[in-house]
């Protein structure tokens, strides 16, 4: 099985039916999948605390909803997640492109992901890292824990999980 | 017509639906003059209105109103396109556009200078773009509901405050008690 599928089959075994996504070319895959579900809502935000907004509206309204971006984004959606998902206590499990980490090859993406897992702490954001692709059986425990504790939760996946970028 | 004088004359309208209330004074007016449970009041998060309303109305039925401002739906204006492009026939997007920042203190937005929101929500692909005087707010936003089509209302009108006291209910009690309401 693809690590694309297992994880989509995780969100929709774990009643996830509405997914935002800001595309990443590690996330490709996923975001493939995501859309090819038919239980799945598919709607890319065209930025990520547009995303988290939809997903807010999207449970209240009933749904399970989850995000799917890369580890830049937590620049960009920190007062979203303090002052509308953390303040109104919303579950949201977070998918994230950990650009920056070893087998990276754009120098750039480290001067975020030097700061992605200290952010996330500053927020107390739960925040998982997969490096290998075995941790992606955690994700199923990382998606009920996210809506039992009805919190953002981060999952941090790095180039070496989704099998790098090739030649290098 | 300031923002407030508008919300008094289409709570009525307002009351049965499910009602997402932009960030600052719009929330504390909307709290003020007709506090419903079908109410959710936005205390944080300048922009995002739209998208929760959008998210809302894609979730489930009920017809949903995102009371917006012209500053919020610049801070935001990629929220335009998705909503084009995610049509929610049961989702109304109801833009004050009185050409300022009005919790601010007033300064002026661009949409009050040569920006025009309903262009631009044309241009991104909106196919229900009703521009209104501020009298004429009801009239439209009941046509618009009437309609069962995706709307997006912008209302020109005078930019002004009344005094109004900060909403100090919880955050988890607005959402509960709005989430009870939805499921109602």
């Amino acid at each position: 099985m693809s690590i694309h599928k297992r994880i989509v089959d995780d969100f929709v075994a774990n009643d996830v039916s509405f997914i935002t996504t800001v595309p990443c070319k590690q996330l490709a895959g996923v975001i493939d999948e995501v859309e090819a579900r038919d239980e799945i809502f598919h709607i890319p935000a065209n930025k990520e605390d547009e995303g988290m907004g939809l997903c807010a509206g999207a449970f209240m309204g009933g749904k399970r909803a989850a995000i799917i971006m890369q580890n830049t984004a937590i620049g960009v959606t920190i007062n979203t997640l303090a002052t509308l998902t953390q303040f109104y206590r919303m579950p949201l499990p977070i998918l994230i492109s950990y650009r920056g980490e070893l087998r990276e090859p754009v120098s750039c993406q480290v001067e975020m992901a030097v700061h992605t897992k200290a952010l996330l702490a500053q927020l107390n954001i739960p925040t998982y890292h997969f490096h290998w692709q075995k941790d992606v059986e955690e994700f199923d425990n990382i998606l009920k824990y996210t809506f039992m504790c009805n919190k953002p939760v981060a999952i941090l996946t790095d180039a070496n999980f989704w099998g790098g970028y090739g030649d290098q | 017509m300031i923002r407030s004088e508008i919300l008094r004359e289409i709570a009525p309208i307002l009351r049965p639906h499910l009602v997402i209330c932009n960030i600052g004074l719009p929330s504390q007016e909307m709290h003020l003059i007709d506090d419903q449970p079908t109410n959710f009041y936005m205390l944080g998060t300048m922009g995002l209105s739209s998208s929760i309303g959008l998210g809302l109305a894609l979730a489930q039925p009920k017809q949903v109103i995102s009371i917006d401002g012209d500053g919020s739906v610049l801070t935001n204006l990629g929220t335009l396109p998705t909503i084009a492009n995610n049509v929610a026939d049961n989702f109304i997007l109801l833009i004050i556009d009185n050409g300022s920042y009005g919790s601010t203190g007033d300064q002026p937005t661009y949409a009050g200078k040569k920006t025009k929101l309903e262009k631009v929500a044309e241009a991104c692909g909106c196919e229900n773009v009703v521009v209104c005087q501020d009298v004429d707010t009801g009239k439209v936003l009941q046509a618009a509901l009437d309609s069962k089509k995706m709307t997006v209302i912008v209302v020109k009108c005078d930019s002004g405050n009344i005094k109004v006291p900060v909403i100090t209910m919880d955050p988890v009690v607005i959402r509960h008690r709005f989430m009870e309401a939805v499921k109602a």
